[in-house]
């Protein structure tokens, strides 16, 4: 059975996890309320998508 | 090496995969307006314009065709009587995806499939429910109002 010949310590694994990051998502600006939102996506906070699409908003 | 091969399986056998997307289509065409996951959506979007083709033709095969996938007769026949004629003249893209928000429990990006013409849809249903709503007050009124007259005698 294959197996690692060396030992290999933490700072070699971390090193190699310093690559793994997280990117923040691209955010537009709202056209009707200027909330920022996805892109593609209809607005969370008004409903609002194209101009005048809009989805019924639930206040909680 | 899967080039080329059409479609989504969502993680489920053909049997399963296939009464899920006639469920879909089949709650699309009687709600006019349905909230699923992204990649349902646009499954389901093919299937059900190609249902809506099949109600703008009409004829006696289509009328098969439709009955051998749509789940409920009633919805089959709201599709010929009350949905096809609204798309008479327009050749395919009846419906719209709207993406709008990643699901709570499993963070699944959420759309909206919907009729273009929904919001007219959304208005006759309205009035329509609110003409319900008004004839039910007025029955209420005209009831007690019996039930007063019947309790002063």
């Amino acid at each position: 059975m294959a197996n690692p010949t060396h030992r290999h310590s933490k700072a070699r694994r971390d090193k190699r996890r310093q690559n793994w990051k997280g990117a923040a998502p691209s955010l537009g600006q709202c056209p009707e309320c200027k909330e920022l939102k996805l892109p593609h996506r209809a607005c969370t906070s008004c409903g609002a998508y194209n101009g005048n699409k809009v989805l019924e908003i639930v206040e909680k | 090496m899967r080039h080329k091969v059409d479609g989504r399986l969502f993680g489920r056998p053909a049997n399963q995969r296939k009464a899920l997307l006639r469920g879909i289509v089949t709650s699309l065409l009687e709600q006019q307006r349905i909230e699923t996951t992204v990649p349902k959506a646009k499954e389901a979007k093919r299937i059900a314009e190609r249902m809506i083709t099949f109600g703008i033709k009409g004829d006696l095969h289509s009328k098969r065709q439709v009955l051998s996938y749509v789940t409920d007769r009633a919805v089959a026949s709201k599709l010929f009587s009350e949905i096809a004629p609204r798309f008479q003249g327009r050749n395919g893209g009846y419906l719209r995806i709207v993406q709008t928000r990643q699901r709570l429990k499993d963070s699944a990006p959420m759309a909206i499939l919907e009729f273009v013409d929904y919001e007219n849809v959304k208005q006759a249903k309205g009035k329509a429910a609110k003409e319900e709503k008004a004839s039910k007050k007025t029955e209420k009124k005209t009831e007690k109002k019996a039930e007063k007259k019947e309790a002063k005698k």
